[in-house]
């Protein structure tokens, strides 16, 4: 389908799919299979500009377009969905800084950030506070000229990876999701270590681990906003990075796709290729337009942040919770059209399955997308 | 330190189709793509500028459409681009076209080196780099693995042996051809695919250069090509089997069937 993209989306689709096939596809099994981080990637990455992408041209970057960064998250994805979110979580670390920060944080920390010289990474999560983001139990209490923060994050994508950490902490417990704030941390302050590097089921290639906290000083000018402004800086965030998520689910499925095409058509039984058979044909034909649908979703979505279009919540969840549950049942079906050969690890295909699981958990589990999509079609009928 | 960088536009494929009747390569549905070999000059000339500073420029000869093989340099990092194109130079031999070359570099102002690749993959002479030399009048080091060191105008360099290889000190300006060991090229940047595409390239026709006319071209070119032709597949060959004797017997048939 021609989605009329621009020159310059072109250049960037381009550019995204040849570091795709020439440097990620080569070493996503090896990733896959070490769990290392892909340093020499992300090089690659960096320098070819993509993490300017979602930050300001003023601050060293090519502009924030939503868009834009879907389309380089769809072709990395293409060939890995794990280097792809290492990429694309540097841009959820970013966006608050974007969204929010005051012009000497964003002079200190976007330009490096723009050249891919250090990553980012979002930190909400924590043990007992997943969906529900309220129950967030780290602290930060205001000494002087300092906020020290004390806690637990877990399940931090670039953890231990990145250098510029956005933390979300309570600074005053009796006012609930209200008494929530964002700080920017660097790697390196005192007080600020690492806990285990999780062992994951899919997007290996990413790391994953526990931030702690214990009475780490923070200066008072690395506070997002205002105090009690942490929530709405999650939720901006997110509706800029949701998208993001949407393309990395449908780069796998349209990768998974891709190979089992080409895997039918060479796979001979019964004297001919196994692409003959109508029963094949069907679930490719079936695959194709979901991942086709899921694409129209997502482009839709990041075109209407990119005109700034005031409520996207219920477009950003819906493209989200689509294309994440298309790469689930694409994947699926693509290891089934390799049969038993997908189900070895000498085969590309069961890595797909894997990293397309996540996709529908992380940032906002579907089911939490269904719910702001239903509450949000509820509020518009009784307007 | 300023260094030209020579490139060709060449088919991708490495199983080009020749047209019978003329002689000359079938290019219609083949996509074309820079010179892989010239990639490495490319980045070589890249990473001097990074180090040393200066300029680089890029000078192709072909047709309009190997502006887009300057552009993709200018992409990787590469300053400017000179396309040398004129229907003048059509037909043109290695010699004419190092002639022409040449004679382009003359233009672009002062260098201290010139890069190629060390042969195009199409037509896989090896004679342009040296050619451009020879009429430029500069000391040529070919099959470049490594450039050791670059001091006071002078400069050391690794050349590729097929066992081992040469250390060898040559003053600038000179012309080094390379090898795929040299280095890895880089991909090229959003901000450099933008840069290169509004870049404006330099182009130098006959008028500008203003050639002898019967050195360019076709008219300069002392190669004729009187065939081209893809070399038919080897037959398989055909083994005797048996006692030692008996295939003896049949070797002797056998090369008295061929005589007859």
């Amino acid at each position: 389908m021609d989605y009329l993209l621009t020159e310059e989306q072109k250049m960037i689709k381009g550019l995204a799919h040849k570091i795709a096939e020439e440097k990620i596809r080569p070493v996503a099994a090896k990733y896959d299979q070490s769990e290392e981080y892909p340093w020499d990637v992300i090089k690659v990455i960096a320098d070819s500009d993509l993490f300017g992408l979602f930050i300001p041209e003023e601050y060293g970057g090519l502009g924030v377009n939503v868009m834009n960064l879907c389309l380089a998250t769809e072709e990395l994805s293409r060939a890995c969905g794990g280097i792809a979110v290492c990429y694309a979580a540097s841009a959820l670390g970013t966006f608050p800084i974007v969204l929010f920060g005051n012009d000497a944080q964003k002079k200190k920390y976007l330009p490096d950030l723009a050249k891919g010289k250090k990553v980012a990474a979002f930190a909400i999560t924590e043990p007992e506070a997943g969906s529900d983001a309220s129950a967030i139990k780290t602290t930060a209490k205001k000494e002087g000229k300092h906020y020290i923060l004390n806690g637990l994050k877990h399940f931090i994508t670039n953890g231990g990876d990145a250098e510029i950490y956005v933390v979300i902490a309570m600074t005053d417990k009796t006012r609930g999701a209200r008494g929530a704030s964002a700080f920017i941390v660097e790697k390196g302050t005192p007080g600020f270590s690492f806990g285990k590097k999780e062992d994951k089921f899919g997007i290996r290639a990413s790391s994953t681990r526990e931030l702690i906290f214990t009475d780490c000083k923070v200066p008072e000018e690395n506070l997002l906003s205002k105090e009690g402004m942490g929530f709405i800086v999650t939720m901006k965030t997110f509706d800029m990075s949701r998208p993001g998520v949407a393309a990395q689910a449908l780069g796998i499925a349209q990768g998974a796709l891709e190979l089992a095409v080409k895997y039918v058509r060479e796979r001979q039984q019964f004297g001919k290729s196994i692409s003959s058979f109508q029963g094949i044909q069907w679930m490719l034909a079936d695959m194709a337009t979901e991942v086709e649908a899921a694409r129209g979703l997502v482009y839709s979505t990041a075109r209407m942040l990119d005109a700034g279009v005031k409520d996207v919540a219920k477009d950003s969840a819906m493209a989200k919770m689509f294309a994440s549950d298309v790469a689930m049942k694409v994947t699926v079906d693509a290891l089934q059209l390799f049969g038993g050969y997908g189900y070895m690890k000498d085969y590309p295909i069961e890595k797909y399955v894997r990293d397309a699981k996540i996709t529908q958990i992380y940032e906002g589990t579907n089911q939490i997308q269904r719910s702001i999509i239903a509450l949000q079609l509820i509020k518009e009928i009784a307007k | 330190m300023n260094i030209i960088v020579c490139i060709k536009q060449v088919p991708e494929t490495t199983e080009v189709r020749i047209n019978p009747e003329t002689n000359t390569l079938i290019r219609e549905g083949v996509k074309s793509i820079i010179n892989p070999f010239d990639m490495y000059a490319i980045e070589e000339a890249v990473r001097l500028k990074e180090k040393f500073g200066g300029k680089a420029t890029v000078i192709s000869m072909g047709p309009p459409q190997a502006e887009a093989a300057l552009r993709e340099a200018l992409s990787m990092g590469i300053d400017n681009g000179i396309l040398v194109g004129d229907r003048a130079f059509a037909g043109s031999d290695t010699w004419a076209t190092s002639y022409t070359l040449a004679a382009a570099i003359k233009t672009a102002g002062e260098f201290d080196l010139i890069i190629c690749g060390k042969q195009a993959s199409d037509g896989d002479t090896a004679q342009v780099g040296p050619g451009i030399s020879t009429h430029l009048d500069i000391p040529q080091v070919t099959y470049v693995k490594k450039i050791e060191e670059v001091k006071d105008k002078v400069m050391r360099v690794e050349r590729m042996m097929e066992e081992g290889f040469e250390i060898i000190e040559t003053p600038l300006p000179c012309l080094i051809t390379v090898v795929k060991e040299i280095n890895e090229p880089r991909l090229p940047s959003l901000k450099g695919m933008m840069r290169a595409k509004s870049a404006k390239i330099t182009v130098l026709t006959q008028k500008e250069l203003d050639l002898d006319p019967q050195s360019i071209g076709l008219c300069g070119s002392p190669t004729q090509v009187v065939k081209i032709f893809t070399p038919p597949p080897r037959k398989g060959g055909q083994i005797l089997s048996g006692e030692t004797e008996e295939i003896a017997g049949k070797l002797v048939e056998l090369i008295k069937d061929e005589v007859h």
